[in-house]
């Protein structure tokens, strides 16, 4: 008989996958309770690293062209596709879904990286105008990315709830940190090894693991946290984290589906004059 | 050399000021519960010009309740092009009154007659009969298909574009189907109470525009009411963060125009002439109270001479006096408090090692005045490169690469507006692009048109006013 060879779940930060700097990890179980893995159980620190990252790569990825960046999500999901029984297996296991949903949500998720990598180069086309202002001027306007979004992916549908909240944020040209569904964290740190294959840029997407309520203060007060998706919050949380972000004043919204307003919620307009004339 | 003008006075007798005035609730004047009141005075001559009534918290339930009534049983039941035609009504009075609020404008507020007549009012018109045009196109405002009023709105107002900052206020509330209750603010209430007077004359149904006169007791009422569904607010930057604190975790939705502190970036290239024109638009345009205003002037270090050398040149002539003479550049300081504030800064400024200077001109011996002033040799660190003054002083930094501009204009918690100055297309758009401001002004400086969103990045606030992205904000998407 052989001995499966099994994986180490850790995190993804700036391209590299370490563990905990706090050296501490959480145990796992499947839906029948029997032992799965031991991710880290990443720490205040871990955020920081991971903010850091995700700014670093900021540059980088929001002067990448639309076209480029569209390419590069519709990569994910060509990566995505040749990983899917994986995905299967873990959702199955974690969720204690049917196969047949299981497969229901990852092929769901595989389609709206494709659905979202098609948004990048339309947005501001569709979503921008330029604006008839009464003198000789020309007028235009534009949603630019917003900067670093931080992301509370929904609990449940773990896969798709984290590709329906990562792929608007990528879409909108920002750069991520990502905290995983605390129940069910494995697909998304199967996830990000699918990014780092991906020919997506290191840190343009950071995959953290952890205690929602430890992280999440230390995420809505970050200054230099430019917005949240909140999605995966909890409604007794989210005066918590709305009040703390305040401090400058961070773009926080939660969402319950995949719509272009959702990639619109992480962008800026930015309206820019210039006369006309000779 | 100087010039001579001989007196040119608009005449105040195009408007007539009642001794008092009260709220504007569901329709009437009335006064407010206890009667209490406040007076309102001219700011370049501390002269009395009305008492306005001050609004409490019963009196915000009242005008709460009369917004709620007109939502439910009126307004949003209207069809959309009739509600048009409601603010193309209102927009063509506030034409036919123009000269009136023009007056009345700088009477209260201070600033000079050449800007409320030829831009605070009509413009104001103009977001009006711009937004009437909304009112049955809603499905086009990009929120999603079937798109639905918010409910009541809770409006709260500066004082440096008094009516101008109503009517972005009310005009895209009221065409998206909203009903509002707004307080125009402490210092500068009665444009907002003509504008009750031209409701009326509009024929508006009663409680879809409810003014209340008061203070900053009166603005949070407002805010923290559980029968509004949206505020909106301008203002600071340090108050807007304490609605948003407020608002955190209700159902309210909420819009933000806040502080800045206004890149305006002056390349080599740039024609110098017309960028000195700019400059002194950018600061010295309604007495540097603009929050969008060039508060820090960013010179590339080889043409730093000729562009200081020339700016105070025209400073020289910058006429500073009776906001009621057509001459006046500009007029005077809207309040003791914010005198003082500015004055705080401005001595900050010299203690820290920037050199003043200023135009010298002289000053009324009534009123609150401040010269048009500037420091050179301003560094990064120093209070009046990092802190919105709101008033007539600028700061001025100097750079040597593009990139050393870009870094140092996007060096601030705000993201409100920025200026560009160059011949280079290329050159412009690629500052315009690496700038995180919300509006940029390239080779000009502080145009508004209701066409055009306004609003910032960052600590400046959230959302925008004017445009598709405007109207957008009184909107949700519907299933």
């Amino acid at each position: 008989m052989r001995i499966d060879v099994k994986k180490t779940y850790k995190l993804y930060i700036g391209g590299a996958f370490p563990r905990s700097e706090s050296g501490r990890s959480y145990e796992i179980n499947d839906a029948k309770g029997k032992f799965l893995a031991n991710p880290a159980l990443a720490s205040r620190k871990d955020l920081r690293d991971a903010v850091v990252a995700a700014r670093s790569a900021l540059t980088g990825w929001t002067s990448a062209t639309a076209f480029n960046r569209g390419q590069i999500l519709y990569r994910v999901a060509e990566v995505l596709e040749g990983r899917k029984a994986q995905f299967i297996d873990e959702i199955v296991a974690l969720e204690g879904s049917t196969r047949s949903a299981a497969t229901k949500q990852v092929d769901e998720a595989i389609d709206r990286w494709v659905w979202y990598s098609g948004w990048c180069d339309k947005i501001a086309s569709i979503y921008g105008s330029t604006n008839p202002v009464s003198g000789p001027y020309y007028n235009f306007t534009t949603p630019e990315p917003l900067g670093v979004v931080g992301v509370f992916a929904p609990q449940k549908q773990s896969l798709l709830g984290l590709v329906d909240a990562l792929g608007a944020v990528l879409a909108g040209g920002n750069t991520a940190v990502v905290v995983a569904s605390e129940k069910f964290p494995l697909p998304a740190i199967s996830l990000s090894e699918v990014l780092a294959t991906s020919d997506l840029p290191g840190g343009v997407v950071n995959i953290l693991t952890g205690k929602t309520v430890e992280l999440l203060p230390w995420m809505a007060s970050h200054m230099d946290i430019d917005g949240m998706d909140i999605s995966g919050v909890s409604a007794n949380l989210e005066k918590e984290v709305r009040v703390a972000g305040v401090e400058n004043l961070k773009r926080i919204h939660a969402f319950k589906d995949a719509t272009p307003q959702r990639i619109l919620s992480f962008t800026e307009n930015k309206t820019v004059w210039h006369p006309i004339g000779i | 050399m100087t010039f001579e003008y001989a007196p040119a006075p608009e005449s105040a007798s195009v408007v007539n000021i009642a001794d008092s005035y009260g709220l504007f609730i569901n329709g009437k004047f009335v006064p407010a519960k206890g009667g209490m009141t406040f007076p309102t005075i001219n700011p370049a001559n501390e002269k009395v010009l009305s008492k306005v009534a001050y609004a409490s918290k019963d009196d915000v339930d009242k005008a709460v309740a009369a917004a709620r009534a007109a939502y439910t049983k009126v307004w949003s039941k209207l069809s959309p092009a009739e509600r048009g035609k409601y603010l193309f009504r209102i927009a063509r009075i506030l034409q036919e009154r123009a000269r009136e609020f023009a007056v009345l404008e700088t009477l209260n507020n201070g600033k000079p007659i050449r800007e409320t007549r030829d831009a605070d009012i009509p413009l104001a018109a103009a977001h009006f009969f711009y937004h009437a045009g909304w009112a049955d196109k809603l499905e086009h405002a990009g929120v999603g298909n079937n798109p639905k009023s918010l409910g009541v709105a809770g409006q709260i107002i500066p004082w440096n574009f008094p009516l101008l900052m109503l009517s972005w206020k009310i005009a895209p509330a009221l065409a998206a189907g909203n009903t509002v209750v707004l307080k125009p603010a402490e210092t500068t209430p009665l444009t907002a109470l003509f504008f009750a007077e031209v409701c009326q004359q509009a024929d508006l149904p009663p409680g879809v525009v409810n003014i209340l006169t008061g203070d900053g007791a009166t603005g949070s009422h407002i805010v923290n009411h559980p029968g509004i569904d949206k505020i909106a607010f301008t203002g600071s930057t340090e108050v807007g963060k304490l609605i948003a604190r407020s608002v955190a975790g209700t159902k309210k939705s909420l819009t933000l125009e806040l502080g800045g502190k206004g890149a305006n970036i002056v390349y080599e290239d740039a024609a110098i002439d017309e960028t000195i024109e700019g400059i002194v638009n950018g600061i010295f345009f309604n007495q540097g109270h603009v929050c969008c205003a060039g508060s820090r002037l960013l010179v590339q270090e080889s043409v730093h001479d000729e562009v200081i050398e020339k700016l105070q040149r025209r400073m020289s002539q910058i006429r500073v006096g009776d906001p009621m003479d057509k001459n006046t550049d500009m007029g005077a300081i809207n309040s003791s408090a914010q005198l003082a504030k500015i004055r705080e800064l401005a001595d900050v400024g010299g203690e820290e090692g920037a050199t003043r200077w200023d135009n010298g001109c002289e000053l009324p011996a009534k009123g609150f005045w401040f010269r048009p002033t500037i420091f050179t040799g301003v560094t990064q660190a120093q209070r009046i490169a990092r802190e919105e003054i709101f008033g007539p002083v600028l700061s001025v930094l100097t750079f040597r690469t593009p990139q050393e501009a870009i870094d140092k204009a996007n060096n601030t918690p705000f993201g409100l507006s920025a200026g560009i100055w160059s011949d280079k297309g290329s050159k412009v758009l690629w500052t315009a692009k690496n700038l995180k401001a919300g509006v940029i002004w390239a080779n000009t400086f502080n145009k508004f048109d209701p066409a055009s969103p306004f609003g910032g990045y960052k600590e400046s606030g959230w959302g925008r006013e004017g445009g598709r992205h405007g109207l957008s904000a009184y909107l949700k998407g519907g299933k």
